[in-house]
């Protein structure tokens, strides 16, 4: 198939439509009101089911309904409606149901503003969920890795039988890239989710046994047994599912560490350094949990100060920090409440940095 | 000899987790009689709420999940996309549908989803130990207010079936009472009006039964009784407030 030209929160939506995704359910959101959007005029035409939530609240709860019973789910929201849905979250974690969560987020705290921003750094790798629970996080750069990730993370949310999240700042859903979708996959109806979703809540005449999907675990050992099991599945994630990229970290006097929008912005600003004779790379993790830490086992002597240059008052640098681990000097870049910075500000930025540790 | 009565298959064989005197294990019962008469047990799936009816998929011999706090009919909202043609039920008491879940229980109505919600109004919130609940009636002492309760405080108790049934997409909305064999059997017909409504794809429905709560009431079960039937039927009318055309 060839490429089209597409907004980002249009071509999200159409990822998930394209991964055979049964259900949508969404809340009107700024900056990603066009995903409830398309939704509402293209998901029937595959198949599957729209329902505009009467808040963020029952949309998470919608989307676990429709999970348990076996279907693929998708949910959007941005960072004050994300913080609405982190109970139903943690919850879902608990019963094992896979759904894929989109955060198009935007500056907080509070209502905040609607421009781009990665505040929620905390709030989609730490979460607000009570308990013991980890959520595959993925941040794309592009709408075509965007797209792709997409596409994945249903398999991955079911592997794992657990919520995935793709967490894009603002800028990705409003601005119009080429990108080329992966194939259609079917979706499936009724009768043939009950054959193949063995766990799934059917109706008994429709699979072996009974299923019961539930959290309540009234007994300490019985508890302490499921969160140790949950806790299986996220060691197997936390060596299955590290995504980064690393560009020319090897011989960089600066280190940016930077993903979505930041990142596009860090690699702009390195070949401004570049011009001014310091050399600089950029370590992009695309998995914000599990944080990728073996990318920065590619840093040298060379190097001089390792960046988190993030939008946001500096919640990265934290994982930033334990990753690099004493080895290098690190600093932060931030600009927050919404506020996206020029390639020229973070250059500017980062040679100072870099002289306050020569 | 001759059979006169069998437990259905549709309640497992255990003892309920339920106190002396609650009609949960009434309602749990006519429930799942009413699947089983009409060949629905395997082809249904139950929402149970947070509240001691949690666990009732300890109970009920069909497909279920647990709910979030009151988010039971957002839940079957989703589970009726998937399986549209199969019977999808929540089963909810007053503090988990007419408190926290105030919202979600009228827009289900609203959009006129095609599950049943059976909802258990014993006045009071018992799994956490007997605090006020929006349906507690006035006067009525519990932990949250134990000179009992009062307008000023408090307002007045929520008629669920009264407002639910100003929602046009609630097509089959009724309060029906265990308070005796003949209120039980009554009950059990209107739940099987509401499955078969539900069958018909019609739109909502929505079956209040009063229920008793000896253990926070601070009555014997036989007290309890007297209270649904004096005070409890005297605010809350035992009545059908909507039924479609033809049932």
């Amino acid at each position: 198939m060839s490429k089209v030209l597409m907004m980002g929160n249009e071509a999200f939506a159409e990822a998930a439509i394209r991964a055979g995704c049964n259900c949508y359910f969404g809340y009107p959101i700024t900056p990603q009101n066009e995903v409830p959007e398309y939704m509402s005029h293209e998901l029937h035409k595959a198949g599957g089911s729209f329902i505009q939530a009467e808040s963020e609240l029952a949309a998470v709860n919608m989307a676990y309904g429709a999970a348990a019973a076996g279907g693929r789910v998708f949910i959007s929201t941005s960072s004050p409606g994300f913080a609405l849905m982190q109970e139903g979250l943690g919850f879902i974690c608990s019963c094992e149901v896979p759904i894929v969560a989109m955060n198009v987020s935007r500056g907080g705290p509070g209502v905040g503003g609607i421009q781009p921003g990665q505040a929620d750094y905390f709030q989609v790798t730490r979460g607000g969920y009570n308990g013991d629970v980890k959520i595959p996080v993925f941040a794309p750069a592009n709408i075509q890795e965007s797209v792709d990730l997409i596409y994945e993370a249903f398999d991955i949310a079911e592997k794992y039988r657990n919520p995935v999240v793709i967490f894009a700042d603002g800028m990705l859903g409003q601005m119009m890239e080429p990108v080329e979708f992966p194939p259609a996959k079917p979706i499936k109806g009724s009768d043939e989710i009950s054959k193949d979703v063995p766990w799934a809540i059917t109706g008994t005449d429709h699979h072996e046994g009974r299923n019961v999907v539930f959290s309540l675990r009234l007994q300490p050992d019985v508890l302490e047994n499921h969160v140790l099991h949950m806790f299986e599945k996220y060691a197997e994630a936390e060596k299955e599912l590290v995504r980064y990229k690393n560009i020319n970290v090897e011989d960089a006097e600066i280190v940016f560490v930077a993903f979505g929008t930041m990142a596009r912005i860090c690699v702009e600003a390195c070949e401004l350094l570049e011009e001014k004779g310091v050399k600089a790379g950029v370590i992009r993790p695309i998995s914000l949990w599990p944080f990728p830490n073996a990318a920065f086992d590619a840093i040298t002597d060379k190097t001089k100060i390792v960046i988190s240059t993030e939008l946001s008052m500096g919640q990265m640098i934290e994982d930033v920090r334990t990753a690099v681990a004493g080895r290098w000097p690190v600093s932060l870049i931030s600009r927050t409440g919404g506020i996206v910075p020029t390639s020229i500000e973070v250059m500017e930025r980062a040679l100072k940095a870099l002289e306050e540790v020569k | 000899m001759k059979t006169v009565f069998e437990p259905t298959v549709g309640m497992l064989p255990v003892d309920t987790s339920y106190c002396p005197g609650c009609t949960h294990g009434i309602a749990h019962r006519l429930i799942m009689e009413v699947l089983e008469e009409k060949g629905e047990l395997g082809n249904t799936m139950g929402v149970v709420p947070i509240g001691c009816s949690i666990n009732a998929h300890n109970f009920m011999n069909i497909d279920m999940c647990e709910s979030t706090h009151g988010r039971a009919p957002a839940i079957a909202s989703g589970i009726r996309r998937i399986h549209p043609d199969r019977i999808v039920f929540t089963y909810q008491g007053d503090g988990d549908l007419a408190s926290i879940g105030a919202g979600e229980i009228i827009h289900a109505a609203h959009r006129g989803e095609k599950f049943t919600t059976f909802f258990i109004n014993n006045g009071i919130y018992g799994m956490t130990g007997g605090q006020m609940a929006p349906t507690t009636l006035i006067g009525a002492r519990t932990t949250t207010c134990v000179d009992g309760r009062t307008v000023e405080q408090a307002g007045l108790p929520l008629r669920m079936c009264e407002i639910i049934s100003q929602i046009d997409c609630a097509v089959f909305v009724e309060r029906v009472v265990l308070n005796n064999p003949a209120n039980v059997r009554k009950a059990k017909a209107v739940i099987r009006k509401a499955i078969e409504i539900q069958k018909a794809g019609l739109g909502f429905t929505f079956v209040e039964i009063l229920s008793s709560c000896p253990t926070n009431w601070g009555l014997t079960p036989v007290d309890s009784l007297k209270y649904v039937s004096e005070d409890v039927m005297d605010y809350y009318p035992v009545k059908n407030f909507k039924t479609p055309e033809g049932f």
